[in-house]
């Protein structure tokens, strides 16, 4: 397949790419020879190594250059909660999947087809995903007798055989790199920390990645350390270099630019995708952006994100707890500001009692979650999606909540918009459940126009809006538009609009305290009613022939996973119809008809089946649940497997009539 | 009107003077007959128009209990909270709209304990907030249970053997979180309590007024000692900026330094230690000698408790930092641009043609 990919913003700005075959060498590199190029349609790499190592920027620059070079890919970052985990040792492994390929992907990928392993923890830790024929890429020099034993393997693995199965690469990267920068000036210590750039180099050779770019973010990150700067580009050239002399490194492989949809693209992860969301709903609604947040995994990054884009009128506090972040956005949504909270599960907990006042007080109000393994602290750098109950009924008191679900990293950005759309328009709380794996994965992503992004106008109550007996002319806080039963925004500042709201039942209309059971009924139900009527958009349902009798229905990181499955299983014969949920509260208005339309419902979810239970509550369906809780996204082989069984077992009973 | 109110000098005038009643509500007010907050409500509703601001950009916010109920007394914005986390929703309205002048209503369960919290941290950020503390020594609003503020061994419905938790002194506990004002005044005098607001409201920065109130219900008499014309003039220290610390008949008590362990204590002034006598500075920079007259009181008989403002310090306010920041980045890199900012620096373009379906993930 040969390239059609435009690369007019090529990160070094100079040199496109060859239409020679092989890889392109750094500046200062001399090609030589070329060794046999083989195409691949796509490739699955995982780096793992300490979590001191520095394998979350390795994977990082890899992914960089991926999608600089115009490949479609899908990333899984994996590390454990610890900041440096006892070195060595088979909790401190970090790792980062990178799954890129000449075509639209939809998951990081099941299985490597090739492992860097920085020791024999890493080594060990992954090994069990390898399939066989996998190249194995290790670092020889960490495998002493000590780090063996740390892992429990009293026989060294690269000696005994046990490897047969892989291609196996024994590199003695430390070794290489201290030879490398031995003119370098730093001590040995701070020499072998460039490591990791030696084996980037080695696999920018071998799968042709552009270097520009990765030379350029060294200079860049260590501008303050030239020395170390200049130390990581020579080990990354060399590691460039090895590949390209090396006899061990027989072939390279080639993996061209991927056919997406026409248009501009970066590459993004989740939470800078909602990041970016939230930065673009307050520019198209003309409310100033207020987060309130406390620090926690993993979603402090939005907080970073966003505390850098003051430019934009963004507010950011750092709140002293996770129920003082809810407050203050609350405080400044009464302002008039877009108030917003980013947490996880934990911090969801901490803040129902302020998202049930904002419930009561009817504020517009962005509640993120970034999912994680639970309960209590759980997982805390793993995904889950398990907090679905959490947000739709965590609170005390009839306190619905709307939900909104991104399916990918890039649909992060969406989700935000439409979680704000939903949030002004019906003055309500919104709820927007991301997770951990969309969080940090990242997948290219079609830079939108701003005149495309909707428009959100947040109406201000701006006079009176009701007549009393006496003909006088009042501000009644709680009276509703008939349409969305949403009520007025009226704001401080706004002359002839001061009212008070509170937490306490609040009496139709007039907004004051009331006691009254006729009211209470009346108000419970108005709620309920106001968040039951937002206009969401249809369920699309893919099925392909229109003859399917199995549905998969999923909701929100599940989606690249069930839509690969559902690939595979289609390829192979079968037919399956899937369907994704963007909106979980209220459901599209054709759910159920959906639901209806199949004689078998599948929900993977990574629960114990929390939509299947709203499913099979609100639909009466016979909604059946495929789960799991892991801490890591379903793979799509799985899943295939799961829903040809089903299918099969529903061939069973057609034959059974 | 209003030139006086620096903490103010965002928030719009008023067009024309405002009078106490435009600051009541059509609420019927419900706290109990003979409670003290009828009289700081009606103190508050009669200082307002002082500010000389419009009506409409004051926001009153409160949390949960007897005193939180004060903002649907009074007719401008105000928000009814949650229990104990009204100064961190405040911290939010204040932070975000400097053009408002935003009080916060809280009393000693609310503040102290579930909510103490989100008052040390508005202490520290230094929000331009105006913290009213009611503090009764007791749970009002769900019948008399003690308090953080309750002395030890208290008999309550909760501890009928008495109370085993040592109190908060709540001025000490705002000195020790770096608050940069903090006075205390009490319901029954309106004139010392105006005083007080008026000097709150004119600080830049989280003002905390602590206000002893009578709970007639649950601990009547409380503060009895420093209201009774017979007991008054010994047990209450009236602190005035600059003056020397002296009270009682003939002012013939004054408040003094030990020289040896810097510790005040309160003696008879004498023609020989008259010149020793503590001269107030609120304005001091350092927090020890506040520090130390809050707590030159009686914890248990209140005897030689001081009332005014122990502190009044300048330092950077939050909100105002925070929109120095907001202008310094605008300033500096450009108002944002949504276009700059969605395509970053590292993009590709995809040029029109057929894309081709795949069978694997």
């Amino acid at each position: 397949m040969t390239s059609q990919v435009d690369q007019s913003e090529a990160v070094d700005g100079s040199d496109g790419r060859d239409e020679q075959s092989g890889p392109v060498p750094p500046g200062g590199v001399q090609p030589r020879r070329a060794k046999p190029v083989r195409r691949l349609d796509r490739v699955i790499i995982r780096f793992a190594g300490d979590s001191g190592d520095g394998m979350q920027l390795t994977g990082d620059r890899f992914t960089s250059e991926t999608a600089s070079f115009g490949n479609d890919l899908s990333t899984l970052p994996n590390f454990p909660a610890e900041i440096r985990a006892p070195a060595g040792t088979l909790p401190g492994v970090s790792s980062f999947q990178l799954h890129f390929a000449d075509h639209d992907i939809l998951t990081p990928g099941d299985a490597p087809n090739v492992l860097v392993a920085m020791n024999p923890a890493a080594l060990k830790a992954n090994l069990g995903d390898l399939p066989r024929g996998a190249e194995v890429i290790v670092n020889t020099d960490e495998f002493t007798k000590r780090a063996l034993a740390k892992v429990g393997w009293v026989v060294d693995p690269l000696g005994d055989g046990s490897l047969e199965a892989y291609h196996l690469h024994r590199v003695p990267l430390t070794t290489l790199t201290l030879e490398a920068l031995k003119d370098s000036g730093l001590a040995r210590k701070d020499a072998e920390r460039a490591k990791n750039m030696f084996a980037l180099g080695l696999l920018s050779w071998m799968y042709h990645r552009p270097t520009a770019g990765t030379e350029a973010f060294l200079r860049s990150k260590f501008a303050k350390r030239p020395l170390v700067a200049e130390a990581n580009v020579v080990a990354f050239r060399a590691g460039w270099n090895f590949g390209e002399t090396t006899e061990d490194f027989a072939v390279s492989y080639e993996i061209a630019p991927a056919a997406l949809p026409v248009g501009r693209y970066r590459n993004i992860s989740g939470n800078l995708a909602l990041s970016y969301g939230l930065v673009a709903a307050g520019v198209r609604s003309g409310l100033p952006l207020f987060l309130g947040s406390y620090p926690i995994t993993p979603a402090s990054d939005i907080l970073h994100e966003l505390s850098r884009h003051k430019g934009f009128g963004v507010r950011t506090f750092q709140a002293e707890d996770e129920i003082a972040g809810v407050g203050a956005a609350l405080g400044a949504s009464f302002g008039g500001a877009l108030g917003v909270t980013t947490t996880s599960g934990p911090g969801v907990a901490l803040k129902s009692e302020a998202i049930g006042l904002a419930v009561s007080l009817e504020l517009p109000l962005v509640v993120v979650d970034i999912q994680r393994g639970g309960p209590s602290t759980g997982l805390p750098t793993k995904t889950e999606q398990a907090d679905l109950l959490q947000a739709m009924f965590g609170r005390n008191g009839e306190a619905p909540v709307p939900v909104v679900a991104p399916a990918t990293p890039a649909e992060c950005f969406d989700a935000a918009l439409e979680a704000v759309r939903i949030a002004v328009r019906y003055r309500t709380p919104v709820f927007l459940l991301s997770d951990g794996y969309l969080a940090n994965g990242s997948e290219p992503w079609r830079i939108p126009e701003v005149e495309e992004l909707p428009v959100i106008d947040p109406q201000f109550a701006v006079g009176p809006n009701h007549v009393l007996e006496d003909g006088s002319e009042v501000f009644w806080p709680y009276k509703r538009d008939p349409l969305t039963l949403a009520r007025p925004w009226a704001v401080p500042g706004t002359a002839g609009l001061e009212h008070r709201i509170g937490g306490i039942e609040k009496q139709d209309g007039t907004g004051s305290i009331s006691y009254d059971p006729a009211n209470h009924d009346l108000m419970v139900r108005t709620r309920q009613a106001k968040v039951d009527g937002i206009e969401v958009a249809p369920l699309v349902v893919d099925d392909p022939d229109g003859d399917a009798r199995v549905l998969v229905l999923g909701w929100g990181s599940t989606y690249g996973p069930i839509a690969a499955a559902v690939r595979r299983v289609r390829a192979d014969g079968g037919r399956v119809a899937q369907a994704h949920l963007r909106n979980l509260n209220p459901f599209p208005a054709n759910l159920g008809a959906v639901l209806k339309g199949y004689d078998r419902v599948i929900v993977p979810e990574m629960n114990l089946g929390q939509l299947a239970l709203l499913l099979r509550a609100k639909y009466l369906v016979d909604a059946q649940s495929y789960n799991q809780v892991r801490g890591l996204p379903f793979k799509a082989a799985q899943l295939a497997d799961m829903l040809f069984a089903a299918i099969g077992t529903l061939d069973g009973d057609e034959s059974d009539d | 009107m209003s030139e006086r109110f620096k903490s103010l000098k965002l928030v719009p005038l008023a067009e024309g003077p405002l009078s106490t009643k435009d600051f009541k509500t059509d609420q019927e007010v419900r706290w109990c007959p003979g409670c003290g907050d009828y009289a700081i409500l009606a103190a508050v509703q009669a200082f307002m128009p002082e500010l000389g601001i419009r009506r409409e950009n004051t926001v009153f916010v409160s949390g949960i209990g007897c005193s939180s109920r004060f903002p649907y007394y009074m007719n401008t914005y105000g928000m009814h909270s949650i229990h104990g986390r009204a100064p961190a929703i405040a911290t939010g309205l204040a932070t975000s709209r400097q053009d408002l002048s935003v009080w916060v209503v809280t009393g000693d369960g609310d503040a102290l304990s579930i909510g103490g919290n989100h008052l040390i941290h508005a202490l520290r950020r230094n929000v331009n907030l105006k913290i009213l503390l009611f503090n009764n020594r007791i749970y009002g609003l769900t019948k008399g249970q003690y308090s953080p503020t309750s002395e030890l061994g208290k008999i309550t419905k909760s501890t009928p053997m008495g109370s085993l938790d040592a109190p908060f002194n709540p001025l000490s506990l705002a000195i020790g979180a770096e608050a940069t004002f903090v006075a205390r005044t009490i319901d029954s005098d309106r004139q010392h309590l105006t005083s007080v607001l008026r000097a709150a409201a004119e600080h830049e920065g989280t003002a905390l007024v602590e206000i002893y109130q009578n709970c007639n219900i649950f601990n009547d008499g409380a503060f009895e000692v420093l209201k009774e014309p017979g007991s008054r003039d010994e047990a209450l220290i009236r602190l005035e900026h600059g003056q020397p610390v002296r009270f009682g008949a003939d002012r013939g008590q004054g408040v003094f330094r030990d020289r040896a362990t810097g510790e005040l204590h309160v003696a008879p002034v004498t023609p020989d230690n008259e010149a020793s006598v503590l001269v107030h500075d609120a304005h001091a920079t350092g927090p020890s000698t506040a520090f130390a007259l809050s707590r030159i009181a009686d914890a248990d008989t209140l005897h030689h408790t001081p009332i005014g403002v122990l502190r009044s310090v300048r330092r950077p306010v939050y909100d105002v930092l925070m929109a120095e920041q907001l202008a310094t980045a605008t300033a500096e890199q450009g108002p944002g641009d949504l276009a700059t900012l969605l395509a970053g620096t590292d993009t590709w373009t995809m040029a029109d043609r057929p894309t081709t379906e795949r069978s694997d993930s």
